[in-house]
């Protein structure tokens, strides 16, 4: 009955973090914040990071509303990046970048663990920066923008 | 009486070639008609026909290819005045379309008219295209420009327009049909009480044109703007009719050729109106094709399909209904357009219309450019169902199936 693209898209992992998102909810400051948002769609996420003192990202939580895709990718980033220095972090990203917008191999697959089931979004160009919208406000978080 | 004529829908169905098709896997049901209708055939042949034997640019040349298109541009024009009741078809501008047409009015009548201290008057739910042009020009001119509200039910806040409504307003526009909500506001009536106090009214056809009759002298107003691709007309087409007494007062927007008298090094003269506002060659197709579209509708019969319309929005609201975790936005009576907004608890616009789309029912989802009006009603955005006359029952029973589908899916 359901496409197969679709069933792709919608795995039963991104729908239990879309329904359940871990790590939502704000981090008292100080931290690093940055707000994301689909104007189009009126997609919005909130980032919060906390850095350890030698840099790495020693919380990161994130408030939103918005598509199950663009929810579950946050939650899943947010699982994924706790722990990682800010290059880690970087390279998990324009990984994950490459993967949903079919732009070539990641460079460390294994690295991606679940978040290489939102590939799924490959399919579905218009909904690449859904996927993309908490990770933008990272990065823009991490360059205290 | 034109409601005793029964309607054969199926058949005038079959006259729109692109709905007889599958979209992955399952037949189409588009749904999406606030956005952009279809098209029947006679449409498409009348622009296939005249690309094919009468192209040529209208009104300077005298050969006989460019008389025939002008006689059908012209013509095109007659028809357009006689389907919203215009008193000369000189008060039918042609424009790209509905925001052009709004577009038109703010940067000729209004840069001429408005001064600081004077009040532009819109409504909460209006499209950003009734929005934008009245914001850009009231920061020209210092005009204010204000909202009447929205209340819970779609309609406007009648005690609200009592207070907003003043002789400061020089300028009050507001949308025949919400596209948003559905809500059909009482055009007539709130004309008249602004007309009374001296305003100038722009009315917002974009969704009332070719769904139910229009009398623009009936109604008042003094600037009517609708497009035609939403009306089983091309895209690119659109008309702004202004009353005579309005548009020879005036100033040309766009310069250049078709518009002018004579033309010196300095200085210009300015034909009359409609052609006074029409630099350029014109989008003669579109404007054919409009015609064609205009003779389709009244073929049909506008109250027919206004009923027809009617029908559709009671039992899509009906049905509906019955989706656990579903709110419809706008009034919940029978008295509302031909759509259906409405937000789901269990699943977000975008999810819903890629669910959708993958059993083949075409819907639209986001802010629908009302953004002020979305924020209203506390909602990042909803999906919209809207329908015209050659949807059926079958296909909002159809729709209601994928709802309940998408409930059991995404929960």
């Amino acid at each position: 009955m359901l496409s197969d693209d679709l069933r792709d898209l919608y795995q039963q992992v991104i729908l239990d973090h879309s329904r359940n998102p871990r790590n939502s909810g704000e981090l008292p400051p100080p931290c690093l914040h940055a707000h994301g948002d689909n104007p189009s769609c009126g997609d919005e996420i909130d980032v919060w990071v906390r850095l350890s003192d030698q840099g790495a990202i020693e919380d990161l939580k994130f408030t939103g509303q918005g598509c199950a895709i663009s929810q579950a990718s946050a939650s899943m980033m947010t699982q994924k990046i706790k722990g990682k220095s800010k290059d880690e972090a970087a390279a998990v990203r324009e990984d994950f970048r490459r993967v949903v917008m079919g732009d070539g191999a990641p460079a460390n697959e294994d690295a991606l663990g679940e978040l290489i089931l939102l590939e799924g979004v490959q399919k579905f160009p218009q909904r690449v920066k859904c996927a993309m919208l908490a990770w933008r406000a990272l990065e823009q978080a991490l360059e205290g923008k | 009486m034109p409601g005793s004529k029964i309607m054969d829908w199926h058949r005038i169905r079959s006259d729109f070639p692109i709905l007889d098709q599958q979209v992955n896997g399952h037949p189409l049901v588009y749904l999406d008609n606030a956005a952009s209708s279809q098209k029947p055939r006679a449409v498409i042949e009348t622009l296939s026909l005249y690309y094919e034997r009468d192209n040529s640019n209208v009104h300077r040349a005298l050969h006989e290819l460019s008389n025939r298109a002008t006689e059908a541009f012209e013509a095109a024009r007659k028809k357009a005045a006689h389907f919203i009741g215009a008193a000369s078809e000189d008060e039918i501008i042609f424009t790209r379309g509905t925001t052009e047409g709004i577009n038109l009015v703010a940067n000729t009548w209004g840069t001429q008219n408005l001064r600081a201290g004077d009040v532009i008057l819109i409504t909460g739910m209006e499209h950003h295209s009734n929005i934008i042009p009245w914001q850009m020009l009231a920061q020209r001119t210092g005009a204010t420009l204000k909202y009447i509200p929205v209340l819970d039910d779609g309609t406007l806040d009648g005690e609200a327009i009592e207070t907003l409504l003043t002789e400061q307003v020089k300028l009050f526009a507001f949308v025949h049909i919400s596209n948003s909500l559905g809500t059909i506001n009482p055009a007539k009536e709130l004309i008249a009480k602004a007309k009374a106090l001296g305003a100038v009214t722009v009315l917002d056809g974009a969704q009332s044109a070719g769904h139910m009759p229009i009398n623009v002298q009936d109604l008042g107003c003094d600037f009517f703007v609708f497009s035609g691709h939403k009306m089983c007309g091309p895209t690119g087409i659109g008309v702004l009719y202004g009353r005579m007494a309005l548009l020879e007062t005036m100033p040309p927007w766009h310069g250049g050729g078709e518009m002018i008298l004579t033309v010196t090094m300095e200085s210009s003269s300015y034909k009359a109106p409609p052609h006074r506002f029409e630099a350029g060659t014109p989008n003669i197709a579109g404007v054919i094709g409009l015609g064609a579209a205009i003779d389709y509708l009244q073929a049909i019969g506008l109250e027919n399909i206004q009923r027809h319309d009617h029908n559709l929005a009671n039992y899509a609201v009906q049905r509906m209904g019955e989706v656990p975790g579903i709110r419809i936005l706008g009034p919940q009576s029978g008295h509302r357009g031909a759509l259906a907004a409405f937000h789901l608890d269990f699943a977000h616009p975008h999810d819903l219309v890629e669910f959708a789309n993958s059993h083949g029912v075409a819907m639209r989802g986001g802010h629908h450019c009302t953004q002020p009006l979305m924020k209203r009603f506390k909602v990042p955005g909803t999906t919209r169902a809207s329908f015209y006359f050659y949807n059926t029952l079958e296909e909002i029973n159809r729709l209601v199936e994928v709802l309940l589908l998408a409930r059991k899916f995404f929960t």
